[in-house]
C-alpha cells in the first residue's frame, strides 16, 4: 500500500479482495509514521493498541463491499474528544485530559469502522494558523519542513500530505481545515454550518465551527464526509436535510458544462500573491475550457471580513474556554490560596499566548458599553457579508477563488506579527461568517510549495463543490503531485 | 417627613420537569451529590446543550396565568461569571428577550383591590451548590440544570403587606398551573427582594437595598418592615441610604449588612450560540391555554354565588389545586357543599397538620370522603360516628363498607326504638318522677340509657322525639 499512490476506493478494493488486511494495513500505518513523522510532528498522540485490537476484531468480522471506508486508518484533530484517548486542543490546560465520551464525528466513523490511529496537532483551541501555537510542538509543511503547514489544522493536512493517513478530519472556524488544505496540497472541505454534528468538538467560536474532511483527493473527501454529516440529537445547529452519497455522483460522466461561477475581483486584489493569482486565473481557464462560465463579481464587503470575525469569533471563545477554570479537570496550579487563585493561576499557566489574546479581545467585546460598537456591530456585518454572497449565489452555482493570499509561509516568519498572521484568513473568514460550504483543492505549484483553490458554493449544496472540484482533478495532474521530503517513499 | 416605599421581587420557580432543561439528566433532589448529572452539566469540553420543550411550554403556562404577553420569537443568552456551581462559567438564560412580559396579578390588601404589574418573566437554569467541610469544598451538580422561570414585578408594590399578599398570589396562580410546587421551604420557590423608599412627592425613586436569606412569605414581610422603618430613620436623621445587600436575621428581625455594591457586575450578555431561536405559534399557546386549568380566582366566585359557600370558606378551599379539585370531586359526587368545605378546613386540615403531608400523600379520596358525608346527610350515622369513620377514611378505607362491617348503623326506625325506651322508662321510675318534678336533667340520664342500650346507634333526634312523647304521655 502507499497513501500517497493510492485513493480509499483502491484501499478498500484491496482489502475486500485480501491482498492485505485491515491489521497489516494499520501496522504499516504506525511503521510509515514512526518513520515520517520524526520530521513532520503532525501526531500528538498515537492510540496503536487500541487501533490494532480493532483492526483484528474488523478482520475476524470480515469487509465487504458495502463498507467503503471499514478497516482502512485515519486520524483524528486533537480537539476531537476522543473517549479514554488523550484530547487536548493543543493546550497544557488539558494536558492530561481523557475524555469519558466520543464526539459524534468519532463515533460515525467508528460505526463506519474505520480505525483511528491517534491525533493530530493543531493551534492550541483552533486558534491560528501555522500550528505554532500548539503548546506541544509546531508540525512542519509536508512539502518543505521549514515552512508552516498552515493551521489551525495543520497536523491534519501535513499528516494526509506525506502520506501518513489517507484521510484525516479537521475543524474550520475562520479557515482552519481550507488554509492548511492548501498549504500542504490537499484537499480539505469545510461544510455548511450544522452540516456536520459539532458534539464532542471542544468549541472555539460556536457559530462558525465546522469539522470537515482532509484528503488527497475530492472524491475521498466526499467518500469522508457523506460518513461524518446528519442530523445529530445532541446538536440543535445540526440540520436535518438528507445526506447525499456525495462520492456516487463523481463519475467519468461528471462536468462542469453549463455551469456559472462567480470569481470575485476582491478575491485577487491587492494583497494577493502573484504567483496565487495567476494559478486561479489559469484554473479559471480550466472552467471555461471545461464548458463553464466565469464572471467577475464583487464581494465589497469582504474586507470587513476578518474585523467581524476577530470580534465575533474571540466573543464566543472569550465564554467558551471559561469552563477551564481548573475545578473539574485539566490543568490546576498548584500554591493557591483561594478560589480566585485557582481561576488566575490556573488559567494564566494553562493558556498560551494567543488564545489569551483572544480571550482579551472577546471579554472587551462582550463588555458592558462596548457590545453595541463591537460585537452587535460585527453580527451586523456578518450579515452583510451573507447577503453579497447571496446575492452572487443567486445566478451562479458556485464561486472560485484562492484560499490564502501567500503559499506556506516560514517557521517563525509570522508568529510575533498578529495581525500579519490573521490576514492569512482574509479570504476563508466570510465563508464561516456566512455559514456556507467551501472546498480547498492543489491548484498550482509555486517555487515547490502547492497553491490553493477555494470554492464556495450555497448552504448544503457540497455535492456542486465536490463535482467542480472533480472535474478539475480530472482535467489537471496537481493532485497526483507528492512532496518528495522526509516521505517514507 | 411622609414617606412611600418602592419594594421589587424577584422571584425564581423551580420547574417541576422530568428532565433538566439543556439536558437530559433527571431532575430529582435528595440523591447521591452529582448522581444526576452527565457530561453536559459538568460543562464538559465539546458539549452541547439542547432545549427541553416542555420548559418552554411551562414557561408559556406561567405566563398566561400571570396574564403576561408571550414573546413568540425570542432566544437563549449566555450569562458570564465564574463560580464552582456553574460550571460552564456561564449560565444560559434569557436577558434580551425573555419568553414573556407586561403581566399582572391581583391582590387585596385590607380589603383594598390592587393589580401588581409583572416587568417580565424568563427561562433558565439553576446552578449547582457548593458545600464546605473539614478545609474542603465539595461542588453538587445534582441542581445544575434545573429548569427555573424568574419572575420580576414592576415597582408597584408599596408596602411589605402588599408583598406578602403579591407572593401569595403569584404562588397559588402558579401552584394551580401544575407547572411547579412553589415551596419556599423546599427551594422551588425563591425570593429576591429589594426596597427604597423616598420623601412623599419625590419623582425619583431612592438608592435601594437588597436584602437575603428571606425563607419564608413571612420573613420577606418582616424583613421588609424592618427595612422600610431603617431607611426612613437613616433619611430622617439626615443620612442617605447606600446601594448595599443585607441579611436578614431571623431571630432578631432585623436586617444586617453583608455587602456594599459599588457599581453592577458586567455579566457579558450575548446569544446563546448553540441553540436556535424559539419560535412559538399561535397554535401552541392556544392549545397550552385550552388545557390551562381553572384559576383559583374563578374558582372562588364558582363557589360563592354557585354553590352558597362564604368568601372564607371558598378562600381556603382554594388555597392549593389539589385541596380545591379535591372539593370539586367531592361536590361531582353529591357531598353537601358547605359540609364538604367544613370537613376539608377542619378535619381534614387538622390531619395533614398532624402527620405534616400534602392531601395527595394521603390515602384520603374524594369518593370516601363524600360517601362519608352523604352517609352523614341521609341520617345512616351520626356527625358522632363519623368521627371514626373518619379516621377509617384516612386509612382509604370505603365508608359505607366500614359502617356495615362495624354495625355503625344509626337507629332511627321508631318501632325499633320504642320497645327500648319503654323497656328504659320501665327500669327508672325515679327518673319519670322527678322529670314531672321538673328536673330536667332526669332527659339526660334516660338518653343515656337509651344510647347505652344502643351501643351508641340510636340516633338521637328520633329518641328524643320519642322520650318526650312517653314521658309527656
Amino acid at each position: 500500500m502507499d497513501y500517497l499512490k493510492q485513493d480509499l476506493a483502491s484501499l478498500h478494493a484491496d482489502l475486500v479482495a485480501k491482498k492485505y488486511s485491515a491489521k497489516e494495513l494499520t501496522q504499516q500505518t504506525f511503521a510509515n509514521i514512526k518513520a515520517t513523522d520524526p520530521q513532520v510532528d503532525a501526531f500528538l498522540h498515537l492510540n496503536e493498541d487500541e487501533a490494532l485490537a480493532q483492526a483484528d476484531q474488523i478482520d475476524a468480522a470480515g469487509i465487504s463491499e458495502d463498507q467503503p471506508l471499514a478497516g482502512i486508518p485515519m486520524a483524528l484533530k486533537d480537539n476531537l474528544v476522543t473517549k479514554n484517548v488523550t484530547t487536548t486542543a493543543g493546550s497544557k490546560i488539558l494536558g492530561n485530559f481523557k475524555p469519558v465520551y466520543d464526539a459524534t464525528v468519532v463515533q460515525k466513523l467508528a460505526n463506519a469502522q474505520m480505525i483511528s490511529v491517534g491525533k493530530t496537532n493543531l493551534d492550541e483551541f483552533a486558534m491560528g494558523s501555522s500550528t505554532e501555537n500548539s503548546a506541544f510542538k509546531t508540525t512542519k509543511n509536508a512539502w518543505d519542513h521549514t515552512k508552516v503547514p498552515g493551521g489551525s489544522s495543520g497536523g491534519s493536512a501535513a499528516a494526509v500530505a506525506a502520506g501518513m493517513v489517507p484521510a484525516t478530519l479537521g475543524s474550520d472556524t475562520g479557515g482552519s481545515i481550507r488554509q492548511p488544505a492548501s498549504f500542504n496540497g490537499v484537499v480539505g472541505m469545510k461544510p455548511t454550518y450544522g452540516r456536520v454534528s459539532r458534539w464532542g468538538l471542544i468549541a472555539f467560536g460556536s457559530s462558525l465551527d465546522a469539522i470537515g474532511p482532509m484528503t488527497r483527493t475530492v472524491k475521498d473527501n466526499a467518500l469522508m464526509l457523506s460518513a461524518i454529516a446528519g442530523h445529530d440529537q445532541h446538536d440543535l445547529t445540526s440540520s436535518d436535510k438528507a445526506v447525499p452519497n456525495y462520492a456516487a455522483d463523481l463519475t467519468a460522466a461528471t462536468s462542469v458544462k453549463g455551469l456559472r461561477i462567480g470569481l470575485p475581483k476582491e478575491f485577487l486584489g491587492d494583497g494577493i500573491a502573484d504567483d496565487v493569482k495567476q494559478a486561479i486565473l489559469a484554473a479559471a481557464d480550466t472552467y471555461r475550457k471545461l464548458g463553464a462560465t466565469v464572471d467577475e463579481v464583487s464581494l465589497p464587503h469582504n474586507k470587513y471580513g476578518v474585523a467581524a470575525y476577530y470580534i465575533i469569533a474571540s466573543s464566543e471563545a472569550s465564554s467558551n474556554l471559561q469552563r477551564f477554570d481548573g475545578i473539574r479537570y485539566g490543568y490546576r496550579a498548584q500554591d493557591v490560596k483561594n478560589l480566585e487563585d485557582v481561576y488566575v493561576k490556573s488559567r494564566s499557566e494553562g493558556f498560551g499566548e494567543e488564545v489569551k489574546r483572544r480571550i482579551m479581545l472577546g471579554t472587551f467585546s462582550l463588555s458592558a458599553g462596548f457590545y453595541d460598537a463591537y460585537f452587535l456591530k460585527a453580527a451586523r456585518v456578518r450579515t452583510v457579508i451573507l447577503n453579497d454572497f447571496k446575492a452572487i449565489l443567486k445566478d451562479h452555482d458556485f464561486i472560485m477563488g484562492p484560499v490564502t493570499p501567500t503559499t506556506a509561509f516560514g517557521i517563525g516568519e509570522e508568529i510575533t506579527d498578529p495581525m500579519t498572521m490573521y490576514m492569512n484568513d482574509i479570504l476563508t473568514i466570510p465563508v464561516n461568517l456566512a455559514g456556507l460550504p467551501g472546498l480547498s483543492l492543489p491548484a498550482g505549484f509555486s517555487k515547490g510549495l502547492p497553491i490553493g483553490m477555494q470554492l464556495i458554493g450555497r448552504p448544503f449544496d457540497e455535492s456542486t463543490l465536490y463535482q467542480a472540484g472533480y472535474a478539475f482533478e480530472q482535467n489537471t495532474e496537481f493532485h497526483t503531485k507528492v512532496p518528495t521530503l522526509g516521505g517514507h517513499n | 417627613m411622609n414617606f412611600e416605599t418602592t419594594i421589587g421581587l424577584e422571584v425564581h420557580v423551580e420547574l417541576k420537569t422530568n428532565s433538566k432543561i439543556f439536558s437530559p439528566s433527571p431532575v430529582e433532589f435528595g440523591d447521591d451529590p452529582n448522581a444526576n448529572t452527565n457530561v453536559i452539566d459538568w460543562g464538559y469540553p465539546g458539549v452541547l446543550p439542547t432545549t427541553n420543550k416542555g420548559v418552554v411550554a411551562d414557561g408559556i403556562i406561567a405566563a398566561l396565568a400571570l396574564h403576561a404577553d408571550v414573546e413568540q420569537h425570542t432566544h437563549f443568552d449566555r450569562k458570564n461569571y465564574f463560580y464552582p456551581d456553574n460550571p460552564k462559567a456561564y449560565q444560559i438564560t434569557q436577558a434580551d428577550k425573555p419568553i414573556a412580559h407586561d403581566g399582572w396579578v391581583e391582590i387585596t390588601v385590607d380589603g383594598v383591590k390592587k393589580k401588581i404589574g409583572i416587568e417580565e418573566m424568563h427561562i433558565e437554569e439553576d446552578a449547582g451548590k457548593n458545600t464546605h467541610e473539614r478545609n474542603y469544598s465539595y461542588v453538587d451538580l445534582n441542581r445544575q440544570g434545573t429548569p427555573l422561570i424568574e419572575i420580576v414585578s414592576k415597582p408597584d408594590i408599596a408596602s411589605p403587606a402588599e408583598a406578602y399578599a403579591y407572593l401569595e398570589a403569584l404562588r397559588q396562580r402558579i401552584q394551580f398551573t401544575g407547572i411547579s410546587d412553589v415551596k419556599m421551604e423546599e427551594g422551588s420557590m425563591r425570593v429576591d427582594v429589594n426596597i427604597s423608599v423616598r420623601p412623599v412627592g419625590q419623582e425619583k425613586f431612592g438608592t435601594k437595598t437588597e436584602l437575603k436569606n428571606l425563607n419564608s412569605f413571612t420573613y420577606v414581610k418582616r424583613g421588609l418592615e424592618y427595612e422600610e422603618k431603617r431607611q426612613q430613620q437613616v433619611l430622617m436623621s439626615g443620612g442617605s441610604v447606600r446601594q448595599e445587600t443585607r441579611r436578614f436575621d431571623e431571630k432578631t428581625g432585623e436586617t444586617i449588612l453583608m455587602r456594599v455594591k459599588e457599581g453592577s457586575d458586567d455579566y457579558r450578555y450575548f446569544p446563546e450560540p448553540d441553540l436556535p431561536a424559539l419560535n412559538i405559534s399561535d397554535d401552541w399557546i392556544k392549545d397550552l391555554q385550552a388545557a390551562m386549568p381553572e384559576m383559583p380566582g374563578k374558582r372562588r366566585e364558582r363557589y360563592v354565588n354557585d354553590l352558597g359557600l362564604t368568601d372564607y370558606d371558598a378562600m381556603v378551599i382554594t388555597q392549593t389545586k389539589e385541596m380545591s379539585d379535591f372539593f370539586d370531586a367531592m361536590i361531582a359526587l353529591k357531598a353537601d357543599p358547605k359540609m364538604a368545605a367544613n370537613y376539608l378546613q377542619g378535619d381534614v386540615n387538622a390531619y395533614l397538620n398532624d402527620n405534616q403531608v400534602d392531601l395527595s400523600a394521603t390515602k384520603l379520596t374524594p369518593a370516601n370522603l363524600a360517601g362519608m358525608i352523604n352517609l352523614i346527610s341521609d341520617g345512616t350515622i351520626s356527625t358522632k360516628m363519623a368521627k371514626k369513620v373518619f379516621k377509617a377514611v384516612t386509612k382509604g378505607e370505603e365508608p359505607k363498607a366500614y359502617v356495615e362491617a362495624h354495625g355503625l348503623v344509626q337507629l332511627s326506625d321508631p318501632a325499633k326504638l320504642q320497645p327500648i325506651i319503654d323497656d328504659v322508662l320501665d327500669q327508672n321510675p325515679q327518673s319519670i318522677e322527678d322529670f314531672n318534678n321538673g328536673k330536667d336533667r332526669a332527659v339526660g340520664y334516660l338518653v343515656g340509657q337509651i344510647m347505652k342500650q344502643t351501643h351508641g346507634q340510636a340516633n338521637p333526634q328520633v329518641v328524643n322525639k320519642l322520650l318526650m312523647a312517653a314521658l309527656k304521655h
